[in-house]
């Protein structure tokens, strides 16, 4: 179990954290969302314990990371695939983190084979790596030591179609024997395949967080008339907003019926009202976090 | 994926969560051969202790034929025999603090290990560790070398005392910490090796050149006071200023380093 509680994180004067608390539970995959530089990096360093908070805490197993004594059997970290020494075979990194961790020698050939790098690429030094076979080798060095919980970094980046959907497998299949995954991505629809549990960020704080299934159905209502102003008019009168869609219709935050109520009131003719699914957690998603990308590239 | 499956058998075996099993450090001999294995598994690091072993050959190949018969002994074939490992050993020093930022596996290191005064004591002892080896080799080394000047006649002496291999070990620990000192401290692999070899010149260079600084130099410069440490003896008030120029060069940069490690966010 993870669990996030008040974390801040300020440099300087830029609040790159700012109060974020979730919960990550045994048997459930967490899909941790947000642009790029939405403060996901800088929570789950927090988390394990490289990055000291400027406020709030965060435990693993009721405990602070650094008290884990020797963390990688309890939990698997996997926050930079690129982050090993490129003189180094991709055998030698997880040989190192066997010795360190205590892990039999033996486990290492069966991890690596596990992630689908064969004998070849193991006595390749990780210079010679792809992004997606550095990903293979960071995603086995986090299972090396046979933890219970994994908190996965943009896991995907790099990865082939085939690779994505291998890696969504091994960590559905995780996470049903019991396990707690977290797992961060950029993309709603790469976490929505695979997540039970989301948390939004934006701009450091928390937007939005649930269960998948709930978040999905209170993303709004959506609906389309013939006549779109008189539309737009009528939800005006009745209180109701609503951002428009790309194919001329318009999510409203209600439910049908009150939807429905308002447009027979001012008799208009409806070509669609339906629950907006998740291409209405998309448009939230997107609303949420819009304008936080440029505040990212310009810091 | 058995971890998983066991702890939730204990949990619902015992009927509290899996989450209280007790808390076992990872031993410190597990951290120290992690870091041993580490000085030497890149090539960089495999190389650098192969100059310096071919190195030690080439000292004494230089003895055996340039120097007069008499200093054919075995402890002037050690104490010069060491002398490349006094210079690369701390460079080695040096790599093994710098290179967990500059190849940036401080990440996976201190995700694995996240007392990380517990791997700065790893490097440490892996550094003694690597300078007992040196010595160890360059005895045995000298000691070939010992008998081939009996054989062309030269001295041949094995006089050596136990103080003199202490002090010849002292030297090379010393500078290694001193190394390992300074790339903790500068975090920055070319910074803090041009550091380590430029900051005490520097100084020695000032304290000839300006008078009132000469009586402090002669205390504070380890070059000079580190050098009886390779000599047959040392006496009670050289001892003195050798303690002050380490305090200086090898505890200070030690702590300051090891403070900077822990404070410093891993990204």
């Amino acid at each position: 179990m993870i669990s996030a509680e008040h974390l801040s994180k300020r440099y300087g004067s830029h609040p790159a954290v700012d109060d974020v608390s979730f919960t990550c539970e045994p048997g459930t995959v967490t899909g941790f969302l947000g642009p790029n530089g939405a403060g996901k990096s800088t929570t789950m360093r927090m988390i394990c314990g490289l990055t000291p908070p400027t406020a709030g805490r965060a435990t693993v197993d009721d405990r602070a990371y650094r008290r884990l004594g020797n963390p990688g059997r309890r939990i698997g970290v996997l926050l930079d695939a690129s982050a090993q020494h490129p003189g180094r075979t991709g055998r030698e990194v997880l040989t190192l983190a066997a010795l360190t961790m205590g892990v039999p020698r033996q486990q290492v050939d069966a991890g690596l084979e596990r992630v689908g790098l064969n004998k070849t690429a193991a006595k390749r030094r990780v210079k010679a790596y792809s992004l997606g076979m550095r990903q293979r080798l960071g995603l086995a060095y986090a299972l090396l030591g046979d933890p219970g919980i994994l908190i996965l970094d943009e896991p995907a980046n790099g990865l082939d179609p085939e690779g994505i959907f291998w890696m969504r497998g091994l960590l559905r299949d995780f996470a049903d024997r019991g396990g707690t995954v977290l797992l961060s991505s950029h993309l709603l629809r790469e976490v929505e395949a695979v997540a039970d549990k989301l948390v939004v960020i934006g701009g450091g704080r928390i937007v939005a967080q649930g269960d998948k299934a709930e978040l999905l159905a209170a993303s709004g209502t959506v609906v389309k008339a013939l006549d779109m102003p008189a539309l737009r008019a009528a939800l005006e009168r009745a209180g109701l907003t609503g951002t428009e869609t790309a194919d001329g219709g318009v999510v409203v935050q209600a439910d049908a019926e009150v939807i429905g109520r308002a447009a027979a009131e001012a008799r208009l003719v409806l070509l669609e009202l339906r629950p907006a699914d998740s291409g209405g957690l998309e448009q939230m998603f997107l609303t949420l976090t819009a304008g936080e990308t440029v505040k990212e590239v310009v810091r | 994926m058995t971890a998983v499956q066991t702890r939730q058998q204990a949990a619902e075996e015992s009927g509290r969560p899996a989450t209280t099993h007790h808390v076992t450090k990872i031993p410190l001999t597990r951290l120290t051969l992690v870091e041993l294995r580490k000085l030497a598994d890149t090539r960089s690091g495999f190389w650098l202790l192969v100059v310096i072993g071919v190195a030690s050959a080439g000292t004494a190949a230089i003895l055996l034929s340039a120097a007069p018969a008499e200093e054919q002994r075995f402890f002037d074939l050690l104490s010069f025999g060491l002398a490349p490992a006094t210079v690369l050993l701390p460079v080695l020093g040096v790599l093994s603090m710098t290179s967990e930022w500059s190849q940036r596996t401080a990440l996976a290191t201190f995700t694995l290990v996240p007392e990380r005064g517990r791997v700065i004591a790893a490097k440490l002892l892996a550094g003694v560790l690597i300078a007992v080896a040196a010595v160890v080799a360059a005895v045995a080394l000298s000691a070939v070398a010992n008998l081939i000047a009996i054989g062309i006649g030269g001295d041949g002496s094995w006089h050596v005392t136990a103080d003199q291999l202490g002090r010849l070990l002292l030297n090379q620990v010393i500078f290694l910490l001193m190394g390992a000192g300074f790339g903790a401290l500068l975090m920055n692999s070319p910074l803090a090796i041009v550091l380590y070899f430029a900051l005490p010149t520097v100084w020695s260079i000032l304290g000839e050149m300006i008078k009132p600084l000469s009586t402090a130099a002669g205390w504070a410069d380890l070059n000079i006071t580190a050098t009886p440490l390779s000599e047959p003896t040392m006496t009670s008030g050289q001892w003195a200023r050798f303690g002050v120029s380490v305090a200086i060069w090898v505890v200070l940069p030690l702590i300051l380093g090891t403070l900077r490690t822990l404070r410093r966010e891993v990204s």
